[in-house]
């Protein structure tokens, strides 16, 4: 089944725009925006929960230079409402938002949309715009939400498009109860239960490029947006919902991107630059300040997650009951579908468990609205669930590795928990016992003092995270030969960085036994690519690279035919070698590929170009173990992740480099949500509103990150491949806290885990006395 | 947002002087936290032509002036050599070197802020803010003046053969600190500085040699008892006043070490 | 006011508004490598030279710039493609927007110090934020241009 040598596949290839990237070419929105673009700003509501009564906007209108003022009385309140969010139809997420309503839920809604011909007349504009607000009271505490007189969508328009269990007259965005086996009696019957309440906040993807759109009208009259977006077919749908108008008078195009990690699954900035456009016929583009992007976008859920975890005394699990409660703020984008992961992508990693009982409630608040954050849900599952194990472990006094090597799942074995599916590759058990190598783990289990007043210790977690949505997601390509021989691919996913232009050429390169040089690839356009869900969900390889996979095969079989007809044979009697078809029999007997090419561009009927398109009903998990080496000072608290050691399952990597630099570069980001990513709100507001106060890491915070891949073999994969992007962001969190508890002997249930709470907790085991090492104990 | 109407390269001290008197023009340091202030500037007054943006070095002492940036106060190697390498230590978490190369010691020190490593640092130097009508004004008497109409030109550093040594935590590596303190001991004399309180940095007078044990835990002690810390975002009082007892602690090791070197 | 400033070896001379930073000001000269990330001056997206020292162009006013040379990318061509390529070999370079800013205070560290050690390669680099490599691959990319450059 393997392919005994790929010669495109599984090579650390250079990305196919990385020089031009490197070399700062001006590829990104605002680099190819028309500089003649109104210039589009947003006048924000201070106040978490209140109506407009009066808006005054005639001062501010005579601005010179200002062309245009919109509030919501440009916009039907009784019309109908729509998601932001980048999901195939119909959405999950409830249509709960109109471009301008009269109602703004959070602090940073959109009162008023100003255009004009260049910032300072914009700002000026939106500094006269008086606004008179009637103050609501808001709901803020994600806890007091569900079944609050307060409702945050009071409408009669808002609407639940499928069976999620919404109710806004309950504040529920969603609610969802599933189980397998005998959940109550698989607890009673356990020698020990670890019952915690885990809270993770509403962290930011803060990538560097913030939200950023702009549009035009085209030849034809139609809405031409250029977005820094996932998602170009979705948004075209949002759009075209927002405005109440055709899809077919909607284009959307994706340029390069400068990072999504999931914030550009959401249609944060597109709808008002196009409203703008549609309104005037004139040329807008917004460009969300990093003000903007950390206040008024689309971070992750927040979530308490209350674990109940049922073992025995020599540390089989039997059952893990998870309760998960998410805050999706004031809008519904991405809510009902996140919070899935939550258990779906944590309790099936423990294949012992005999049952499962998983219950969500989503509730809406006067937050900003959540969205999708690389992850999407499993991250919060599994720093409750792998942080529950550890506790388990440390309560069983064992190996935390060693309760994982008794109860994980593994290859061919049934998951319950994840939709029923099979385990149909998996490498979780090679993961694991190359981490703790690696790592020399069974040496630095659990803690040793330097001897100079900090301590060195490690911790441990595992992930699991999906390969797109099954029976759901769709990826499609399209081949085409060129002239002399070269080949354009044509893709709806979307590069954001992650070089799937690079890594789908790949595939497609070592079907057509050709140089990934020798192909070009085009994305996306919702004019021009074949439809694409979009890349989010993992999907991109396995779904979108199975449709290149296909489509190379069968443009393959065609430029076969065609050869095989120029020489007069049969197909079935020749071969392809990438740069010729020749008869078997007799090799001198040939076509070359350039003389293909020729004849399919003339007199010919037959299409050298082949449309796929794909969809899985599995979505195989790809899989890892991390451990987080921690250096932490015992008086101050600060504390360093010195090594972190990862090793993944993600199938065959197509791109050793990619995968290795997507997983480094995920491995961060869980270490900023586990120690420095903190998010404050104060009064509906939020404090870490800029990178002075959202400390994302910077290199100076971290010693090295070691990645190593032990692959399994994913049949429906492209070659093998399962999906890398999210699983990597997802053992940080657990290995560090329970590192950290290994080091000052306290369990830490909420990120991020300060220096300042560290040092208390040493403060604490040094008062109490408590100094017994972990290996004491044992 | 910030707005400029007129921007204007100074090219003498009392030009300079003169188009600070009106309330709204202002002088320029770094610009790095005046950028992120929502006002209107009339003429913003450029003190980068005056040759000020040095470190200059004599028998004596040093004089800063006042443009001079964080970067090269971090990499000046008399300066370095003559605070044990503190004024390095001092400023080498601050962002980075693009950040430092902007940010000025002038524009720190008159800022007062109270997340300054500059003034918590400069504040155990023997050091003079030196004002272009105002005269010399020693460090800390500055420190707690109200910023007026006056120009600060430059800092100056008596030498006066003290050892000296910086610590901070922060939450992050290029954080705003938590906490930072400074030390000096020459003459018998220690000087502590802690700053970032959230408040601007207090000092402490002690003649004690930090070199004994029993000293440093007592001036650690007296320190804890007599700081007054605050809370913000980055952290709380207890935890501020915590530090400011292991810092202290610290600080005086490492001006033993330092005193016993030399 | 008018300034007149040296971009990349070209005299420029301007009439500009008074408050107009030096980012902005490069972009509208088709310096489009110069990017923004941030109000606060904490992710060195911007990070250009002025008078060959690296600053963030988003904090300087571009009056400030009058009679001075500022070099962008755009400007360091050989120079940033040699060691550019030690990054693309990692795939390091990622989503692309860091990249420019990055680029400038790699070669601002190199010329200051060919071969710093990691810490110093860490603190010089620290104001230059990146979201999407973990840092590592970078880091591997500049040690391997180093010992290139050492062979070399």
């Amino acid at each position: 089944m393997e392919k005994a040598e790929m010669k495109a596949v599984n090579k650390p290839i250079r990305k196919k725009d990385a020089m031009q990237l490197l070399m700062g070419a001006p590829v990104y929105t605002d680099d190819i925006a028309p500089s003649d673009c109104l210039i589009v700003k947003l006048l924000r509501s201070p106040y978490p929960n209140a109506e407009i009564e009066e808006i005054n906007t005639d001062i501010a209108a005579k601005v010179p230079g200002i062309e245009a003022i919109y509030t919501w009385k440009d916009v039907d309140q009784n019309g109908k409402r729509f998601t932001c969010a980048g999901q195939t139809y119909p959405e999950a997420s409830p249509y709960d938002r109109l471009i301008l309503d009269r109602h703004v839920r959070f602090v940073g809604d959109v009162a008023a949309i100003v255009a004009g011909e260049n910032e300072k007349c914009v700002d000026k504009a939106l500094s006269l715009i008086k606004v008179k607000y009637k103050k609501l009271d808001p709901i803020l505490d994600f806890r007091l939400a569900k079944d609050a007189a307060v409702l945050v969508h009071p409408e009669d328009n808002w609407i639940s498009m499928a069976p999620v269990g919404a109710d806004n007259k309950r504040n529920l965005c969603a609610h969802d109860e599933c189980s397998a086996g005998d959940i109550d009696g698989a607890l009673a019957g356990s020698d020990i239960i670890i019952d915690r309440v885990y809270h993770t906040k509403a962290v930011q993807q803060a990538m560097m490029e913030t939200f950023r759109t702009f549009c035009t009208i085209d030849t034809y009259g139609r809405l031409n947006v250029v977005s820094s977006t996932q998602i170009v077919f979705h948004c075209r749908r949002i759009i075209a919902n927002a405005l109440g108008i055709p899809k077919s008078m909607v284009r959307v195009i994706k340029p390069r991107i400068g990072g999504g990690f999931g914030a550009k699954q959401t249609s944060v900035s597109e709808i008002y630059p196009a409203f703008v456009t549609w309104k005037t016929k004139k040329p807008s583009k917004i460009i969300f300040s990093r003000y903007e992007s950390m206040t008024a976008s689309s971070p992750r859920h927040e979530m308490e997650l209350h674990v109940r975890l049922g073992a025995m005394k020599d540390g089989r699990i039997r059952g893990i009951d998870l309760y998960t409660l998410s805050n999706t703020g004031a809008y519904g984008e991405h809510g009902p579908t996140t919070v899935g992961l939550s258990g779906h992508k944590s309790i099936p990693l423990y294949g012992t468990a005999e049952a499962f009982r998983f219950i969500s409630d989503v509730v809406y608040t006067n937050h900003m609205s959540a969205g999708a954050y690389r992850g999407y849900g499993a991250t919060q599952g599994l720093f409750a669930v792998e942080s529950a194990v550890n506790e388990l472990a440390s309560e069983l006094g064992m190996d935390p590795a060693a309760v994982r090597e008794m109860n994980i799942t593994h290859e061919g074995e049934l998951m319950p928990a994840y939709y029923g599916q099979m385990n149909t590759s998996c490498a979780l058990d090679r993961c694991l016992a190359r981490v703790k190598e690696m790592s020399g783990w069974d040496e630095k289990y659990p803690a040793r003092d330097m001897g100079n007043g900090k301590v060195r210790s490690v911790g441990l977690g595992l992930s699991m995270q999906g390969s797109g949505i099954t029976s759901v997601d769709v990826g499609s390509a399209i081949l085409k030969l060129n002239e002399t021989g070269f080949y354009t691919l044509t893709i709806g996913a979307a590069d954001m960085g992650t070089g799937c232009d690079t890594t789908l050429a790949q595939v497609a390169a070592e079907v057509l036994e050709c140089s990934v040089d020798d192909i070009a690839v085009f994305g996306a356009d919702t004019d021009i690519s074949p439809y694409d869900s979009g890349s989010y969900a993992s999907s991109t390889m396995y779904v979108t690279g199975k449709a290149v996979e296909l489509c190379a095969n069968e443009l393959r079989d065609r430029i076969i035919r065609l050869g095989a007809e120029l020489i007069g044979l049969g197909a079935d009697e020749c071969l392809f070698d990438g740069k010729r078809v020749y008869s078997a029999a007799d090799e001198s007997r040939s076509a070359e590929l350039f003389e293909i090419a020729a004849a399919s561009m003339c007199g010919s009927s037959d299409t050298l170009a082949v449309t796929k398109t794909h969809s899985s009903d599995i979505s195989p998990p790809p899989f890892m173990a991390g451990v987080a080496e921690l250096e932490t000072d015992k008086e101050t608290g600060e504390t360093r992740v010195v090594n972190f050691y990862a090793v993944v399952d993600c199938g065959t990597p197509v791109n050793p480099n990619l995968a290795r630099v997507q997983a480094e570069g995920g491995i961060m980001q869980g270490i900023g949500m586990a120690l420095s990513e903190n998010v404050t709100y104060r009064g509906g507001r939020v404090l870490e509103s800029s990178f002075m106060q959202y400390k994302i890491p910077s290199r100076a915070d971290i010693g090295r990150i070691h990645v190593e891949f032990e692959s399994s073999y994913e049949k429906e994969g492209p070659f093998g491949a399962k999906s890398i992007g999210e699983v990597v962001i997802n053992t940080p969190s657990p290995a560090i806290a329970d590192a950290l508890y290994n080091a000052a002997g306290k369990r830490f249930y909420e990120l991020p885990i300060t220096p300042e709470q560290i040092a208390e907790a040493f403060a604490e085991r040094e008062k109490t006395g408590n100094i017994r090492s972990l290996k004491e104990k044992l | 947002m910030l707005s400029v109407a007129n921007y204007k390269r100074a090219e003498s001290l009392e030009e300079a002087w003169e188009l600070n008197q009106k309330r709204t023009n202002k002088i320029i340091g770094g610009m790095l936290w005046l950028k992120m202030e929502d006002i209107r500037i009339n003429t913003a007054i450029d003190l980068s032509g005056l040759g000020l943006d040095r470190i200059e070095e004599t028998d004596d002492g040093f004089s800063i002036g006042c443009m001079t940036a964080l970067r090269d106060m971090e990499t000046h190697a008399g300066f370095n050599g003559y605070t044990c390498g503190a004024a390095r230590e001092a400023v080498r978490h601050i962002v980075g070197v693009q950040f430092r190369n902007l940010a000025t010691v002038g524009g720190s020190i008159y800022g007062r802020y109270g997340f300054s490593d500059v003034l918590t640092l400069f504040s155990v130097l023997d050091a003079h803010a030196e004002l272009y009508k105002g005269g010399l004004v020693p460090i800390r008497e500055f420190a707690g003046m109200r910023p007026d109409n006056d120009i600060l030109v430059r800092i100056t550093v008596k030498k006066d053969g003290s050892v000296f040594s910086y610590k901070s935590v922060r939450n992050t590596a290029t954080d705003i600190p938590v906490l930072t303190c400074a030390g000096a001991y020459g003459g018998g004399k220690l000087t502590l500085a802690v700053g970032a309180r959230p408040g601007r940095a207090v000092c402490f007078d002690y003649e004690t040699d930090p070199g004994s044990p029993a000293a440093a835990e007592r001036v650690s002690a007296d320190v804890c008892e007599k700081i007054v810390t605050g809370s913000n975002l980055r952290a709380g009082a207890e935890y501020r006043k915590h530090l400011a007892g292991v810092l202290t602690k610290r600080v005086c090791a490492e001006l033993a070490k330092e005193a016993g070197s030399k | 006011m008018n300034i007149e400033i040296t971009v990349n070896g070209k005299k420029l001379r301007d009439e500009i508004d008074a408050d107009m930073m030096l980012i902005d000001y490069l972009r509208s000269h088709g310096c489009l490598s110069v990017k923004r990330g941030c109000e606060t001056s904490n992710c060195g997206l911007c990070t250009v030279f002025l008078d060959d020292k690296p600053v963030l162009s988003c904090s300087v006013l571009a009056a400030r710039a009058d009679g001075r040379s500022v070099t962008t990318l755009e400007g360091l061509r050989g120079e940033a493609e040699e060691f550019a390529g030690f990054i693309a070999d990692q795939g390091a370079e990622q989503c692309g927007f860091c990249n420019p800013g990055f680029v400038m205070n790699a070669i601002a560290l190199f010329r200051e110090d060919p071969s710093p050690s990691e810490e110093k390669i860490k603190e010089y680099l620290a104001g230059n934020l990146c979201r999407c490599s973990g840092y590592e691959g970078q880091l591997r990319g500049i040690e391997e241009y180093l010992k290139w450059k050492k062979q070399k």
